[in-house]
């Protein structure tokens, strides 16, 4: 078929899908969606449509990000406005459906946004809704508003239109298009991905790779999952582009295990771009010839990084190997290699069809396009955004994430996950972008974007970040093997009350050891997370070490835990649950008391308590 | 335990690089990684039982013993941690009697904390026998098991 054929077909699925004269309903089925009982209101939808006479078309779409909302429905019908709801239960459906297709009551009080046309007895439109005022989206240009296992809905939104330029162009000047672009590599280091392609393309032999890392696994971060779930072909056409500029004819996604259904998603949308011949042995009928396989990781994280990628790939242990030679020259099996992240990908059919010139308006100077970032943590609205670089901190937070919950005041934005660092309060007038972000000990990173109030200690969150990279650190060089778990015991040791006053010193130290030492990114970040809140926070530490306090309430051993006899209701579940035997008191008599004596601070008093007496001091 | 590996051999070339995806298809299929099924990898691939060892014990998904009924896994992200994550792995360690990593001595639980699942909108989150429950609390993850029994 030819493309333009191709893109008629996919014309007319399109209507259908958009067709207003039948009643339609989204339910959005990603992870997130998921997670907060998408399902349950699915399977409520299925059921009551048809009882109450609805021909409804039911189509599951995947992730707008609005994470904090889901599970999120979309409605529309025949004079009827497109109109998202949120938070629902599968008990809300039948009331919705009856009021909204019967009596054309919109239930403002359930509803979001209107996602087309003006806003409507009060509710905004979606691009006016507080969550989404500010963001520019190009890489979730798609997420949450087509099927995403649907091909057609793809193309009909301007997909595969980039390739098939592409495929008209040399590879050369495909490279040169990129390259104006600006865009930068949204994988962590941010390595411009035109002269990237551009080694690669140089580098002598005859057969050569495109791998996606799609290995994601930084905690906090959930981007790249949400873009393979809910627009897989956005991936699929970046890597064809990729490897047509390249001169590869293999490309592999490595994905990870913990994400079964950007699995699944990724699987189907391989086997479509096959099966409409814009890839396979002959795209396009372009005479390029591009096939896509499939590499579930298997639960490390040193695997994201590029040359521990490969060899587990070459199915080895997944250890990071020195560079030069670098995977351009050598990667997999030896042949030249080129590794781009998932989002970085994503961009890539966007600045081929519209344009280096429309990519490179937005964003800073020598940082252009967007950033997708994963909200999470102390923050209002959790969920997945898009944002031009350069907006500052403070817009993301307190504009498009509404803030800290319960009126708490804000202590640090974490980003970069364990290779990054925590910003404080009085930075976030900060722009975002690569450079500011390095400056602050930070680093932009793949996009995990992690809010902490008050009640968070800095101490506990240095000492979590390290355990994670001690027991991540594949064990192959002495620096990133014995810094981090000396860096772990010393951080235990103040967080329980036994810090020594030498120790911040010795921190900064070994830090810098590990950071000058280690052979990959994963031992050279790994001590930013310290650095930066010994930088910012450091009379924490101090507070620690020397008062042996936890002002935030968090280090166990530096709390004391107590029952408030005011909101005391005297049920004895305390004392139930006490595994030391060490509350008094008697049901529907007195107050409960700990005896502190016997505590040994395990906090499970604190979790059972049904009114929140027991406080921490 | 010899477990008959044919079936899932036949679909390989028997390539070195094929080494972690079998794996993955006899544990789906066994529920772990029997020694035997290792020795038997290993002479499928030609290569040494202890290169097919290191990478079963190199990466987090492989089990080495048999696992439970149902699998717990409960999440340590960031935005689970600061949100009480390590409550909800408190909750559950007590509620099923064994610590994450281990399998209960009936058979019908394994708990294991895992780093991320990328649901970190809906933190604290737990996943059990791979559904996906967000927005936890000590008790509610208590109500999730209890459903189980
Ligand atoms: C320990 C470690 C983990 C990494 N994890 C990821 C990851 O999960 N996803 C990713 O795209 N890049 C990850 N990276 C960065 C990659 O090594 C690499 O820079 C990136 O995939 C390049 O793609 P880009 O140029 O498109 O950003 C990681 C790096 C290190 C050191």
């Amino acid at each position: 078929m030819r493309f333009e054929q191709i893109q008629q077909k996919a014309a007319s699925a399109w209507s259908e899908f958009t067709d207003p004269g039948r009643p339609r309903i989204l339910v959005g089925t990603g992870t997130c969606g998921r997670a907060a009982g998408a399902g349950e209101v699915l399977q409520a939808i299925r059921s009551h449509a048809p009882q109450a006479g609805l021909e409804a078309r039911v189509y599951e779409v995947g992730c707008l990000g609005l994470c904090y909302a889901e599970p999120l429905v979309e409605l529309s019908g025949p004079g009827l406005p497109r109109v998202l709801y949120g938070g629902l239960a599968p008990e809300d459906v039948p009331g919705l459906l009856r009021d909204y297709y019967e009596h054309g009551d919109l239930r403002p009080d359930l509803a979001l946004a209107v996602m087309e046309g003006d806003s409507l007895e009060g509710i905004p439109t979606f691009k006016d809704h507080p969550m989404m005022a500010g963001q520019v989206r190009i890489v979730l240009r798609n997420c949450g508003l087509i099927d995403p296992g649907n091909i057609d809905h793809y193309i009909a939104r301007g997909g595969y239109a980039g390739l098939a330029r592409a495929l008209a162009m040399a590879p050369q000047q495909v490279i040169e298009e990129v390259k104006r672009s600006g865009l930068r590599g949204r994988g962590g280091a941010g390595f411009p991905t035109g002269r990237k392609w551009e080694f690669c393309r140089n580098s002598p032999g005859d057969r050569k790779y495109l791998i996606c890392n799609a290995d994601e696994g930084d905690p906090g971060a959930f981007m790249d999952r949400a873009v393979l779930e809910s627009d897989p072909h956005s991936v699929i056409e970046g890597m064809a582009i990729a490897a047509y500029a390249i001169g590869a004819g293999e490309g592999y996604v490595y994905v990870r295990a913990e994400y079964p259904l950007a699995v699944q998603r990724l699987q189907e949308a391989v086997r479509k771009a096959n099966e409409y011949g814009l890839t396979g042995d002959d795209a396009l009928g372009s005479g390029f010839r591009f096939h896509v396989r499939l590499k579930q990781g298997a639960g490390a994280f040193v695997c994201g990084e590029e040359t521990a990628l490969l060899a587990s790939l070459e199915g080895k242990r997944g250890m990071p190997r020195p560079r030069p030679p670098f995977p351009a020259q050598k990667g997999l099996y030896g042949r030249p290699t080129n590794i781009n992240n998932v989002e970085t990908l994503a961009n890539v059919p966007v600045i081929l069809s519209r344009g280096s010139g429309w990519f490179a308006a937005h964003g800073t100077e020598a940082s252009r396009g967007t950033k997708t970032f994963a909200l999470a943590g102390k923050i209002v609205r959790t969920g997945l955004i898009e944002v031009p670089l350069g907006i500052s901190l403070q817009k993301i937070v307190f504009g498009i994430g509404g803030g800290i919950p319960e009126e708490k005041r804000i202590k640090a934005v974490q980003t970069g996950g364990p290779s990054g660092g925590c910003i404080p309060a009085e930075l976030l007038r900060m722009p975002v972008d690569y450079e500011r972000l390095t400056e602050a000990g930070s680093i932009m990173g793949s996009g995990g974007m992690v809010v902490m109030d008050e009640d968070t200690c800095m101490v506990d969150i240095a000492r979590y970040f390290v355990e994670f990279t001690q027991s991540e650190s594949c064990g192959k060089c002495a620096p990133c093997r014995l810094g981090t778990k000396h860096m772990f015991g010393i951080l235990t040791r103040i967080s329980s009350g036994e810090g020594r006053p030498q120790d911040i010193e010795l921190l900064e130290e070994i830090a810098e050891a590990v950071k000058l030492g280690s052979l990959c990114g994963l031992g050279q970040t790994a001590p930013n997370p310290v650095l930066t809140t010994i930088r910012y926070f450091r009379e924490e530490y101090e507070t620690h070490i020397h008062d042996k306090k936890c002002l935030s309430g968090v280090c166990k051993q530096l709390v004391t835990f107590q029952v408030n006899e005011q909101k005391c209701k005297m049920c004895n579940v305390c004392k139930e649950n006490c595994p030391a035997n060490t509350i008094e008191g008697e049901r529907k008599k007195t107050p409960y008391k700990i005896v502190q004596s016997g505590c040994t601070k395990c906090g499970i008093c604190f979790d059972a308590c049904p009114f929140g007496a027991i406080e921490v001091v | 335990m010899e477990e008959n590996l044919d079936g899932i051999f036949s679909q390989y070339a028997g390539e070195r690089g094929e080494l972690i995806p079998i794996l993955q298809d006899v544990q789906r299929a066994v529920g772990y990684v029997p020694g035997a099924a290792m020795t038997q990898t290993a002479r499928f691939l030609r290569i040494p039982e202890s290169a097919v060892y290191g990478v079963v014990t190199f990466y987090a998904q492989f089990h080495l013993t048999r696992q439970g009924e149902h699998g717990v896994k409960v999440c340590q992200g960031t935005a689970c941690h600061v949100r009480g994550g390590r409550r909800i792995l408190r909750a559950v360690e007590k509620k099923l009697g064994i610590r994450s990593g281990e399998t209960s001595e009936d058979y019908r639980f394994s708990l294991e904390r895992v780093a991320c699942f990328g649901s970190c909108a809906l933190a604290p989150v737990m996943v059990v026998d791979g559904k996906v429950h967000g927005r936890m609390t000590p008790q509610k993850a208590v109500r999730v098991l209890e459903a189980l029994e």
